[in-house]
């Protein structure tokens, strides 16, 4: 109990005095989670859609692997492009590992087959709703592609929250391919696990606390995005 | 795959107006039959539908009007027979031909306002600029919807929300229109509105060809009365000899209000 309090007030500490070396790793998370987030949505909307809406060979095995991918073990995926991006990696080339750019690419990885499978679910459901209608109205199912997203977009929105919460969240990638350095690629769940190794635990809690808050903070900003643009279209 | 690939085979030029203006009617179905899992929901119909008159397809419940509009419509492709405008078949069934429309019984509108579901009806046959405004505003109007534009399409009453089915339709100008049971879930006042939009429609050069199961409305608005029964044809004629003289033992039973199956 005690710790849980001192840790608060370390937070509130940290938080009010502005501290540098904090708000670079508050930076750095959300940059890398946002960024691999909006990628997987840019390629997981359509993917899903199209997974949902084409008729080919092999589609129901393609939707159990999408579904079994959600539950991805991060340290597995981290191992994985470790092993491409390392310098004797078929990747090493690039000279990517232990920088914010594979960290981006490991939770990429990681919440891609999330946004792609919850997309698909529901975009079937649409489908099978509208379907119908469109085809009578002329639309073919790739110029419905388009219609169906926008029309489950409050959706959607979850199912791209469920993903950010994956990439907000997970440690065992990051700390791979990222390597926690500090000032480089130390994210927020990188640096409670060490600071807890190293029994800081007041810091490492009140890191965890400044995760919670943005991740309640975000899920809120999402809610009232919802609530304001429903209130426009239905 | 672009819309404009839809019509199939033979793809017509736009005119001016973004419409395939070439007649597309008679529309003659020779020998269809639908089959679902071994079951004959449609049993060798032949018939032929022409210019003009509105044709109300009647029957009882299960007697297969609804297959029999989507076959012709082309949204369900026949187990046997052939579905022909103008002696060519539409390639690709399903895909909407351009020239024709249908309202369902049950009107599936997008999550956006009034406006963009006429917008996005519109584009989809590529109609765009001033044409696409025009045909938006004179599809609302003819509906009564002119003060509707910006509500979500979701927040309209059931009433209108079929009205607004029939004006996306309308902006579409099509030659043929059909209905599927359009008035079965409304009250008095939208089922005097949606028939007064049809007769409007019918005004205007569009070919009605309706479902009912309300007898009252399909002697209101029948010309021609096709009927069916357990997924037979029985009867096709003008309508006031099918009311006052049916030729079918079912069809008197139908019309004196007996069950049939």
């Amino acid at each position: 109990m005690n710790d849980l309090l001192q840790a608060f007030g370390q937070a509130l500490r940290l938080l009010t005095s502005l501290d540098a070396s904090l708000l670079e790793i508050i930076a750095l998370s959300l940059r890398v989670s946002l960024t691999a987030v909006g990628l997987a949505a840019l390629f997981g909307l359509p993917l899903g859609a199209a997974i949902a809406l084409f008729r080919f060979p092999g589609r129901r095995t393609a939707v159990v692997l999408l579904n079994a991918m959600m539950g991805l073990p991060p340290v597995v995926v981290g191992l994985v492009i470790y092993l491409l991006l390392s310098r004797s990696g078929p990747l090493g080339v690039l000279g990517l590992l232990f920088t914010p750019t594979a960290m981006i690419v490991a939770q990429f990885v990681l919440v891609l087959p999330i946004v792609a499978a919850l997309t698909r679910q529901s975009m079937e459901d649409l489908w099978h709703e509208y379907e119908e209608q469109l085809r009578s109205l002329g639309s073919t199912p790739a110029r419905a592609i388009p219609t169906l997203l926008w029309d489950g977009r409050f959706t959607l929105l979850t199912a791209i929250l469920a993903g950010f919460g994956r990439a907000s969240a997970e440690v065992g990638a990051v700390m791979i391919v990222g390597g926690n350095i500090d000032h480089v690629t130390r994210m927020m769940t990188t640096a409670i696990a060490l600071e807890t190794s190293k029994g800081d635990l007041p810091l490492a809690l009140g890191l965890g606390f400044v995760l919670l808050t943005l991740t309640i903070a975000v899920n809120g900003a999402a809610e009232l995005v919802r609530r304001w643009s429903k209130g426009w279209t239905g | 795959m672009s819309p404009g690939t839809n019509l199939g085979a033979q793809r017509l030029p736009p005119t001016r107006e973004g419409a395939f203006s070439a007649p597309i009617l008679p529309l003659e179905l020779r020998d269809v039959c639908y089959e679902v899992g071994g079951a004959r929901l449609i049993d060798g119909i032949s018939l032929t539908i022409e210019t003009g008159p509105r044709t109300l397809i009647l029957g009882p419940n299960g007697a297969g009007k609804s297959l029999l509009l989507r076959l012709a419509h082309g949204l369900l492709r026949p187990s046997a027979g052939q579905v022909l405008w103008r002696n060519r078949k539409i390639a690709g069934a399903g895909r909407g031909p351009r020239r024709q429309a249908m309202v369902f019984q049950k009107p599936v509108l997008l999550r956006r306002s009034v406006r963009a579901n006429l917008d996005h009806a519109l584009a989809l046959h590529r109609i765009g600029g001033e044409e696409r405004r025009q045909r938006r505003r004179e599809a609302l109007q003819a509906t009564g919807l002119s003060d509707r534009g910006d509500q979500p399409a979701r927040s309209l009453s059931g009433g209108e929300q079929q009205r607004l089915a029939l004006a996306r339709a309308w902006a579409l100008k099509p030659q043929v229109l059909f209905l599927d049971e359009p008035t079965s879930a409304l009250d008095p006042a939208s089922t005097r509105a949606v028939e007064e939009i049809v007769q409007a429609l019918h005004a205007a050069g569009t070919k009605i060809v309706m479902t009912t199961h309300d007898l009252g409305q399909a002697r209101r608005l029948a010309d021609e009365v096709v009927f069916l029964n357990r997924g037979r044809l029985l009867e096709q004629g003008p309508a006031d000899r099918f009311f006052t003289q049916p030729q079918s033992r079912e069809a008197e039973a139908y019309l004196a209000g007996e069950l049939l199956w």
